[in-house]
């Protein structure tokens, strides 16, 4: 792999988050994500801002990844989800999501923009996740191991390379941004 | 160009390009996908550690996200900051606390809606933990590698969402 001193350089590594970060919480205010009146309007489903930045995200994403990965210069990191950690940490994600009105993205954006809110729910995600530590070991031997799902990837399930899937999440996407075009959302 | 640049919104499309094309840059660079929320279990992991070290290295979990400040913590600071340059250049930085749609909705007091927004927090805090990601670890960074967890993960998001959010808000798309 290329770029491994680059990779396994620990202080160059940590300066590169915030380098990284910082392009990110840029875009992410660009795009008006880091509003709550935006993602509300997401959930309500009257305003596509959220799904639109994601969906083309994933198109531009996913091209550059797979073709890099190709090329040997990337490699994927994907990990097993289960119903017991994936969809039950998922819909209690989206309570969160809702009541919250930000992302942990998103709210680190808002809180550059000014939003004093999204500061207190941040403190609240980190209160989360230090619940989510100490009952961590209980949850794993009871609930995060239930109902493992088959593959790691949607091409391993069906038994396919990942192009034909990638072409097909693709065509979605473009179908999916048009329509929303198409009706003025 | 540069009005283009701070201009105060760029099209969703032009920003989930460019959150694409980051995306190529932290596989490339850091062999990582992009994601946010292990930052949060970090700080909670870095309290945890200045209140008892002890108590940390005897939970399972500060194992395998260990408080220390590398890639996965420094990102959130700079998405704080990233958030910040955007605005201020923009001209559009203005410190808030009860964002409109939710004074409308809920009234404009800003202690209870700094309460919601810890609650929200907490389940939020949870619930990313509980999937292992959040909107941009699962949502964008794990769906474009095609990972099964990561697209059940997000319906489940949004399916968790806005079932939440019509329940607060009214259902008002129907």
């Amino acid at each position: 792999m290329p770029f491994e001193g680059i990779r396994q350089n620990k202080s160059l590594q940590a300066l590169l988050g915030l380098v990284f970060g910082t392009v990110f919480g840029f875009l992410l205010q660009k795009g008006g994500v880091t509003l709550y009146d935006v993602i509300i309007g997401q959930l309500l489903l009257t305003d596509f801002t959220v799904v639109k930045v994601m969906l083309s995200a994933i198109l531009v994403g996913m091209v550059g990844v797979h073709a890099m990965k190709a090329a040997g210069l990337v490699r994927l990191h994907v990990r097993a989800g289960s119903v017991g950690s994936t969809v039950i940490g998922g819909l209690i994600f989206g309570v969160g999501f809702a009541v919250l009105g930000y992302c942990p993205g998103t709210a680190a954006g808002a809180l550059g923009s000014g939003a004093l809110d999204a500061a207190v729910g941040m403190a609240g995600i980190v209160i989360g996740a230090g619940i989510f530590a100490r009952l961590y070991p209980v949850l794993e031997r009871s609930v995060l191991n239930r109902g493992k799902f088959p593959a790691e990837t949607i091409p391993q399930l069906l038994g396919v390379s990942p192009m034909p899937v990638a072409c097909a999440v693709a065509i979605m996407i473009l179908v999916i941004l048009a329509l929303f075009a198409t009706m003025g959302l | 160009m540069s009005d283009w640049l701070l201009s105060a919104t760029w099209s969703p499309s032009v920003v989930g390009a460019g959150i694409g094309i980051l995306i190529w840059m932290t596989f490339l660079f850091s062999d990582r996908p992009l994601g946010v929320s292990t930052a949060y279990a970090k700080t909670a992991g870095m309290i945890e550690k200045a209140v008892s070290r002890k108590n940390v290295a005897s939970m399972p979990y500060y194992r395998q996200v260990t408080p220390e400040a590398d890639w996965q913590w420094t990102i959130i600071i700079g998405v704080i900051a990233g958030g910040f340059i955007s605005a201020y250049t923009a001209g559009t930085f203005a410190l808030s606390a009860v964002p409109p749609l939710f004074a409308e909705t809920f009234g404009a007091d800003t202690l209870f809606r700094f309460a919601v927004a810890l609650a929200g927090g907490i389940i939020m805090g949870i619930g990313a933990r509980w999937a292992g990601g959040c909107t941009s670890g699962h949502g964008i960074s794990g769906t474009l590698q095609l990972s099964l967890a990561s697209w059940v993960a997000v319906i489940c998001f949004f399916a968790g969402g806005i079932l939440a959010a019509g329940l607060l808000f009214g259902f008002r798309f129907l």
